[in-house]
């Protein structure tokens, strides 16, 4: 009996999937749980496990179709399995409707279906999300519970004896790529103020590009797209202010190990992060969205941040219901979106309904930037390199500061340039007076 | 330190009381001169006199609402039910008046009172003296809960049920009245009501206990650790309010759950921690949360084998524990 590949559903809201590109081709052997195609769905490309072991027998959907979830897109079997003559059709080109049920060939009740529930068993929730965090193949955990079930200790076992070999020393989170200089100690920054800050470090060696035309990956095309989207929607304008970081500076020393036993490194990010989220809870209208039939203010505050991915591309992880969320709760935030974001691991849920973005453009040097709106938010704050500079202060002395523009683009049609000032000066009062 | 038995602990805290505040006086049938049926005020009415100790006509609805009033006024009652089967007529003053009071009257008025019911079965009682009613008052916002198991919080959290601002339902394990001794200090201390207590710890798998109950699956544990069986005992000792960080830490750690009470199991206390569990440790889940509890028969039956049938025992919880071990 030949197994069904189908479309997953990636996220809750997300319905359809763009099958990018198989990594196996019909007639080959492939592995269960071996990565059989790539999928994309919005900006997030997943990788999916082969459900089966066998040949790959038939491809129902094409590189560069979009189908819905729950679409048979292939089928795994043993060479020259007869395969349900109905479910043997390639799919139509556009398939815009669900493939009914009744299309589906009929479960046979002789043998049972390849896949991971006949091979480990129940999954408990406890062995689920151990596997999850210490990305364990459970395919190669015994299990010693009843009825060959996988335990919590047998995959606590596992762990241990294959003594994941953690890294000699945790990377910093300067040091990794897509972080930058904005994560990193103050006082390294200040210590070489001339030196660039180091770029994102490309995930592989890259050749440098070729001449000649170069295809759009699905995450060029949807930047592109979005962008221009975006530019010729809203009227962009930008306002930029400094604020001096003096105080957050210090909170941040004062608190660092503390938030280290908590196992959350405090990152700059997140005090930009809940500068901004105390400002828009003072100005709702900049977490809002413009229609023609008015502007919608958005309940809570959804805070994106956009992650690099170096020349792939870059991504805007959500942290939903940022309002809710203390100086802790947010660094834990970021670092986790953060994270995943760079090893392709967001869930398609977790890249949608943004109601305001930071984009640490200071990653890369960049002194200020005039930043494109997100669509369909109301604007955007970029963040600039922190430098120690010389300012004036009271008395008329001239101090030296770590000191950092912010620059918040806004839709022109929603905000005027008086209360868009009056948000982004409310950001560096926020930062400005850090309050213990 | 001297060792006493439960209901030794339980005197001594009134007594210490009764001497420490004039406004603690106790109420209740054959408390007085014979000193109560289970011995718990022996002594105190001689020490005390007739106004502080009162013999009260069998009217369990009077001795609450007796205790209420005295409690609108200041005083500190502590209201003794011979047996928590004979609460009933007295529900409709602890659910609608003394739970109510401060909430109605915006904290105006409290009613600091206890009151003290012996509970459970196992002891040959029969129908009407083996009864568990801590499902029924730990369903009510405005009462607190509390359930000993050891001399030590028999004494120490009764003296906070005095101490507390609020109506306390104080049960007593009455099968281990003089079956459980522990150490007790002399003189004064108090164990607050709220926290549960990890009375043996323990990694692969959590019980859940309180009252007689607690020191069956004590023994239990110990029985399973010499076939290799690592069990936490968590000790639940207030009923309500509930002490969910200690519930959950303990089978966040464990990954896996068992609740033991001699109620029934239908609507039962248990329900609630299982509940708590499926809620918000869901991901720490190894196993199903398992329930060992009282038949859902209509009693305790009179007849030996069938009250040994419906009561939970170290055998019995040492046989769940094991099953759930191996899952």
């Amino acid at each position: 009996m030949p197994t069904k590949v189908i479309m997953p559903q990636l996220g809750e809201s997300v319905v359809e999937g763009t099958v990018t590109r198989w990594l196996k081709q019909e007639g080959e052997q492939v592995d269960e749980f071996e990565a059989l195609l790539e999928i994309n769905t919005d900006k997030v490309d997943s990788e999916i496990p082969s459900p089966a072991k066998g040949t790959l027998l038939k491809i129902l959907a094409p590189e560069g179709q979009t189908v819905q979830a729950g679409t048979v897109i292939a089928w795994i079997g043993q060479p020259g399995e007869q395969l349900p003559a109905a479910a043997a059709e390639p799919l139509k080109a556009a398939p815009a409707e669900h493939a009914p049920a009744a299309e589906l060939p009929p479960e046979s009740s002789e043998g049972i279906a390849a896949g991971r529930d006949r091979d480990l068993g129940f999954i408990s929730p406890v062995v689920a999300r151990l596997a999850k965090e210490h990305r364990v193949d459970l395919a190669q955990v015994k299990g010693s519970g009843a009825g060959g079930r996988i335990t919590k200790k047998d995959v606590l076992a596992f762990v241990e004896k294959q003594g994941k070999p953690a890294p000699a020393r945790e990377a910093a989170a300067w040091e990794t790529p897509g972080m930058g200089e904005l994560f990193r100690p103050s006082e390294e920054v200040f210590q070489q103020p001339a030196a660039p800050p180091p770029l994102a470090a490309p995930r592989a060696a890259i050749e440098p590009l070729k001449s000649g035309l170069h295809p759009l990956n699905s995450m060029r095309k949807a930047i592109a797209e979005r962008m221009v989207a975006s530019v010729q929607s809203a009227p962009h304008v930008t306002t930029v202010m400094e604020a001096d970081l003096k105080r957050v500076i210090a909170h941040r020393e004062k608190n660092l190990a503390a938030y280290e036993r908590e196992g959350v490194k405090l990152t700059f990010t997140a005090y930009f992060a809940a500068a901004a989220v105390g400002a828009l809870r003072a100005f709702p209208l900049v977490n809002s969205s413009w229609s023609e039939q008015g502007i919608l203010i958005h309940p809570q505050i959804n805070l994106g941040i956009a992650v690099s991915l170096g020349e792939d591309g870059l991504i805007v992880p959500v942290i939903r219901g940022a309002d809710n969320l203390s100086l802790i709760g947010l660094a834990r935030a970021v670092n986790d979106l953060a994270e995943r974001a760079r090893a392709r691991r967001l869930l398609p849920d977790e890249v949608r309904d943004g109601t305001f973005t930071i984009t640490n453009h200071g990653t890369g040097g960049s002194l200020f930037a005039t930043p494109i709106i997100n669509q369909p938010q109301c604007a955007i704050l970029g963040v600039g390199i922190i430098q120690k500079r010389p300012v004036v202060v009271e008395e008329d002395a001239i101090a030296v500061r770590p000191m950092v523009y912010l620059s918040l683009t806004f839709d022109h049609r929603i905000l005027d340039g008086a209360s868009a000032d009056g948000f982004l000066g409310r950001i560096v009062s926020l930062l400005e007076n850090w309050q213990d | 330190m001297a060792e006493i038995t439960l209901v030794e602990a339980i005197r001594q805290a009134m007594d210490e009381e009764l001497a420490r505040d004039d406004s603690v006086f106790i109420v209740g049938e054959d408390v007085g001169v014979r000193g109560g049926v289970f011995r718990a005020t022996v002594g105190l009415y001689e020490k005390y006199g007739g106004e502080r100790v009162i013999d009260s006509p069998l009217a369990e609805l009077s001795i609450v609402g007796v205790g209420i009033g005295a409690a609108l006024y200041g005083m500190r009652p502590i209201c003794e039910i011979q047996f928590a089967d004979f609460i009933y007529p007295a529900f409709n003053q602890i659910v609608s008046e003394a739970a109510k009071m401060c909430y109605r009257s915006n904290g105006e008025w409290t009613v600091p009172m206890v009151i003290r019911a012996p509970y459970g079965g196992g002891i040959g009682g029969g129908l009407y003296h083996s009864q568990s009613v801590e499902g029924f008052f730990a369903h009510v916002p405005g009462l607190k809960v509390v359930v000993p198991s050891n001399p030590y919080d028999a004494k120490g959290l009764l003296k906070s049920a005095v101490r507390d601002p609020n109506p306390v339902i104080y049960l007593e394990p009455k099968k281990g009245y003089r079956l459980i001794r522990g150490e007790v200090p002399e003189g004064d201390f108090s164990v607050p009501i709220g926290p549960a207590r990890v009375s043996r710890p323990g990694s692969d798998l959590s019980v859940y206990a309180y009252g007689m109950m607690h020191h069956y699956a004590l023994q239990a544990a110990s029985k399973v650790a010499e076939e290799g069986i690592d069990v936490e005992v968590v000790d639940l000792r207030t009923l309500y309010p509930v002490d969910k960080a200690t519930v959950l830490a303990s089978v966040r750690k464990t990954g896996k759950a068992l609740i033991v009470h001699e109620d029934n199991l239908t609507g039962g206390y248990g329900g609630e921690i299982a509940a708590i569990i499926a809620e918000e440790a869901f991901t720490d889940l190894d196993a199903p949360v398992r329930r060992l509890c009282g038949p859902d028969v209509p009693a305790v039956p009179f007849s030996h084998p069938l009250q040994d049938w419906f009561m939970p025992n170290p055998e019995k919880i040492a046989a769940a524990i094991r099953d759930l071990a191996a899952y």
